[in-house]
């Protein structure tokens, strides 16, 4: 008997699923695994539960339904009768213009100022420091309604731009007005458009213009022709350099390639400034930049800009200083020190924290609903819940869009970061 | 190793998911009894309608609504919770049990009253939307509104009716969409907007608390229908009964003539009227019938009063707002009040 129990493999006991260290990791595995299906089992049975208890189905019909409100800011066209989808996409592109524009000035303002906090004057790193706690401390949203408060009061409405004792008047050669429903800025469009007649604006019988997409890719292609060019003219600079020691004449060579065919363009288009001016109850004409897509972006990036100050500051100082001192010893100006030694170096540190900075950016712009702002929070997230009483569908939807969002600028960046890594070989 | 530390996130991040979660149907009565007090949503802050008065207490039209089923379920006007709600988070809230009616100037519509889930007892103001503008801008007529930027209140039925005049009417306009009453107030006020648009009663509410009321003028034209009622939740048809004969009795007890001065004298001895008598619980048990004390309406009428009380106290021509009672006349003054009999 007890000579057969030797003999044999020990058996196995269930203590050893816990104690014995063979089995620990795939007992623990197996039981969270159980643990994770029948919470989401749970969740999924719940909501299907208190959905049929309220009467309500899962159904994405909802989108393809005609809408009825208007949206005020559109890069696409869009009017009430179109679908919840459509004002949904509306949104979608005012989230990704806040965004984009967002993300563009927080790096200009985020790498200005965080040179700025290691300057050797006293006064421009206590003012760039103070710039960076104040707007790092104090809550996103009171921000975003502070500056939109401020546009509102302190700005002059268009009626203050009208009649003989008018108290407000337009800048740069009265062809911006600023006021406190936003900017009126002059746009080009074109008295020979290719693209028809999408267009017209007729201010005191001045000319008919238009301006369609046909005009601004033509423009468009003749840039990308030109900077093309200008980017081979550079190539062939930089060989015969390298051959010969020589470098030849490129830069006039390179700024007539770019200039001359896009100015004939425009010269055959017939392009002309389109000034704002007022009309009836407001200005007419010209992009109108609203008052609260100014304060949404300004306080965006003002915020971010602060934190990525920040981020360049510790990159700047994470590179060595030694780096520095050589870079001087050769002779080399402080600006370009700055731009051809230390800032290449500080960027393998900075870009990674980058990445959750421009996340956030874009994550928090859904709180332009606190300034009226259309963006994708508020016609899907917002009013479509509102009117059709889809909060499930449209918070899934809308929470599938941030998460796509994200993914794409993490990936963006970070084939940004992979090309400035150190090559090894 | 990393797979379960994975797990582990994934768990903590589910389980506030799952408390979230709960169910909001089942019998709304026995819930608010059980809690001792009414969860009712209102206004944000709507002179006559619902708005804190000096003390801080929360005064109004709806909130006469909130107080008269207080009244009715526990006996006590004071037994409520108000939980001031937005246009855009109303049926939310109604729908997840956050508030157990929902009486905040809400427009009983069809895709409300279906789509949305919701149950509208009934209509306790007849409004229509108007349009709101500076005196200075020297408009007489919404027709004459092209080209102007327009403030209105997201959420609302404002805003589809705003969509659907302006382009029947071949006009333009820029809309400013603002989540709140004090907020588009500030906008309109700052001139932000040239015109401000919403319920014609909510209109003059917000004109009464201008600084300078003079300077504006609300619009002649009314551009929809706006019966504005209280709400309840789909499917619990008990609680719909008690809501909607909480504000038929105020109606009732206008055309009957019972006040809060002598309803307490009306009840004490059976009246040669029966359905005073019913109303007031003196004859038959209507208030058995819902699941409330048998003098329910009377302690109503005592602590909130008849609906020309409750109107002539809050939004009347006597108060700041100013309002003629016009269409929210009683049925036998030529207005559209009217009430299912007491029976």
């Amino acid at each position: 008997m007890s000579a057969e129990t030797q003999s044999s493999a020990p058996k196995f006991r269930i203590g050893q699923l816990i104690y014995d260290t063979r089995y620990r990791a795939k007992t623990i595995q197996v039981i969270a695994g159980f643990i994770i299906l029948s919470s989401i089992w749970w969740l999924g049975a719940n909501i299907a539960g208190n959905l049929s208890a309220l009467g309500k189905d899962f159904n994405l019909a909802f989108l393809s339904n005609p809408a009825g409100y208007d949206i005020n800011q559109k890069l696409i066209e869009y009017d009430s009768k179109m679908s919840h989808g459509r004002a949904a996409l509306v949104g979608i592109m005012n989230t990704l213009l806040v965004s984009v524009l967002g993300c563009i000035a927080a790096t200009f303002i985020g790498v200005f100022v965080g040179v700025l906090r290691l300057s050797d004057n006293w006064v421009i790193n206590r003012l760039a420091a103070v710039y960076v706690e104040a707007f790092r401390s104090v809550p996103l949203l009171l921000w975003i309604v502070f500056i939109f408060a401020i546009l509102s009061e302190a700005l002059p409405q268009p009626r203050d731009f009208r009649g003989e004792d008018a108290t407000a008047s337009m800048q740069l050669f009265d062809s911006v007005a600023i006021t406190a429903r936003g900017a009126y800025v002059p746009r080009v469009a074109f008295t020979n458009s290719i693209s028809g007649n999408e267009v017209v604006a007729v201010k005191d019988g001045i000319v008919e213009v238009a301006s369609g997409g046909a005009d601004w890719a033509l423009i468009f292609a003749a840039l990308l022709m030109g900077s093309t060019t200008a980017y081979w003219l550079k190539r062939r600079a930089d060989r015969m350099q390298s051959q010969t020691g020589q470098r030849p004449l490129t830069l006039p060579l390179q700024i007539m390639v770019v200039v001359v065919p896009t100015a004939l363009i425009l010269w055959f288009l017939g392009a002309t400034m389109v000034q704002p001016y007022l009309k009836g109850f407001n200005f007419a004409e010209g992009t109108f930049i609203r008052k609260s897509l100014l304060a949404l972006w300004l306080a965006l990036s003002l915020y971010t800009g602060a934190f990525i100050a920040e981020i360049v500051r510790g990159g700047i100082m994470s590179v060595d200083n030694g780096q520095r001192e050589a870079a001087l010893a050769l002779g080399l100006r402080p600006d370009k020190v700055m731009r051809l030694i230390i800032l290449p170096q500080a960027m393998r540190v900075i870009i990674p924290p980058l990445i959750s900075n421009y996340l956030s950016l874009a994550k928090n712009s859904s709180l332009a609903l606190a300034v009226g702002y259309m963006d994708v929070r508020a016609t899907l997230g917002g009013i479509t819940i509102n009117q059709t009483g889809r909060e499930l569908e449209a918070m899934l939807l809308l929470g599938l869009f941030y998460l796509v969002l994200s993914l794409l600028i993490a990936s963006v960046i970070n084939f940004y970061d992979r090309s400035k890594q150190i090559q090894e070989r | 190793m990393t797979q379960t530390k994975t797990t582990k996130y994934l768990l903590a991040a589910a389980a506030p998911l799952a408390v979230m979660a709960t169910g909001a149907a089942a019998a709304t009565l026995d819930e608010v009894r059980e809690a001792g007090k009414l969860k009712c949503g209102i206004h944000e802050g709507l002179a006559g309608f619902a708005a804190p008065n000096a003390e801080g207490q929360w005064e109004g039209l709806d909130v006469d609504i909130c107080r008269a089923v207080a009244a009715a379920v526990f006996g006590d006007s004071e037994a409520v919770e108000y939980i001031p709600v937005t246009g855009s988070t109303r049926f939310t809230a109604l729908a997840s049990g956050e508030i157990d009616m929902l009486a905040r100037t809400t427009t009983w519509t069809f895709s409300r009253d279906t789509d949305l889930k919701n149950e509208f007892v009934g209509i306790n103001f007849y409004d229509g939307q108007g349009f709101m503008v500076p005196t200075a801008l020297g408009v007489t007529s919404a027709l004459e509104l092209d080209g102007t930027t327009v403030c209105v209140n997201t959420g609302t039925t404002t805003e589809l009716n705003l969509a659907d005049y302006f382009s029947a009417n071949g006009m333009s306009y820029e809309p400013v969409p603002i989540e709140t009453g004090a907020e588009a107030q500030q906008q309109f006020l700052s001139g932000s907007c040239d015109v401000f648009t919403g319920d014609s009663s909510g209109l003059a509410a917000n004109r009464a608390t201008f600084p300078n009321p003079d300077d504006y003028v609300v619009l002649p034209e009314i551009v929809s229908k706006e019966p504005l009622g209280p709400a309840v939740r789909h499917g619990d048809s008990e609680w719909e009964d008690i809501v909607r004969w909480s504000l038929n009795a105020l109606i009732t007890a206008e055309e009957l003539g019972v006040t809060s001065a002598n309803a307490e004298a009306l009840a004490s001895e059976p009246q040669a009227n029966a359905e005073i008598n019913r109303l007031l619980g003196t004859e038959g048990d209507l208030g058995a019938m819902i699941g409330v004390e048998a003098d329910w309406a009377k302690t109503i009428i005592m602590s909130v009063g008849n609906y020309s009380e409750v109107f002539e106290r809050h939004v009347g021509v006597n108060t700041p707002i100013g309002l003629e009672r016009g269409v929210n006349a009683l049925w036998t003054q030529g207005g559209l009040l009217y009430s299912p009999p007491f029976r």
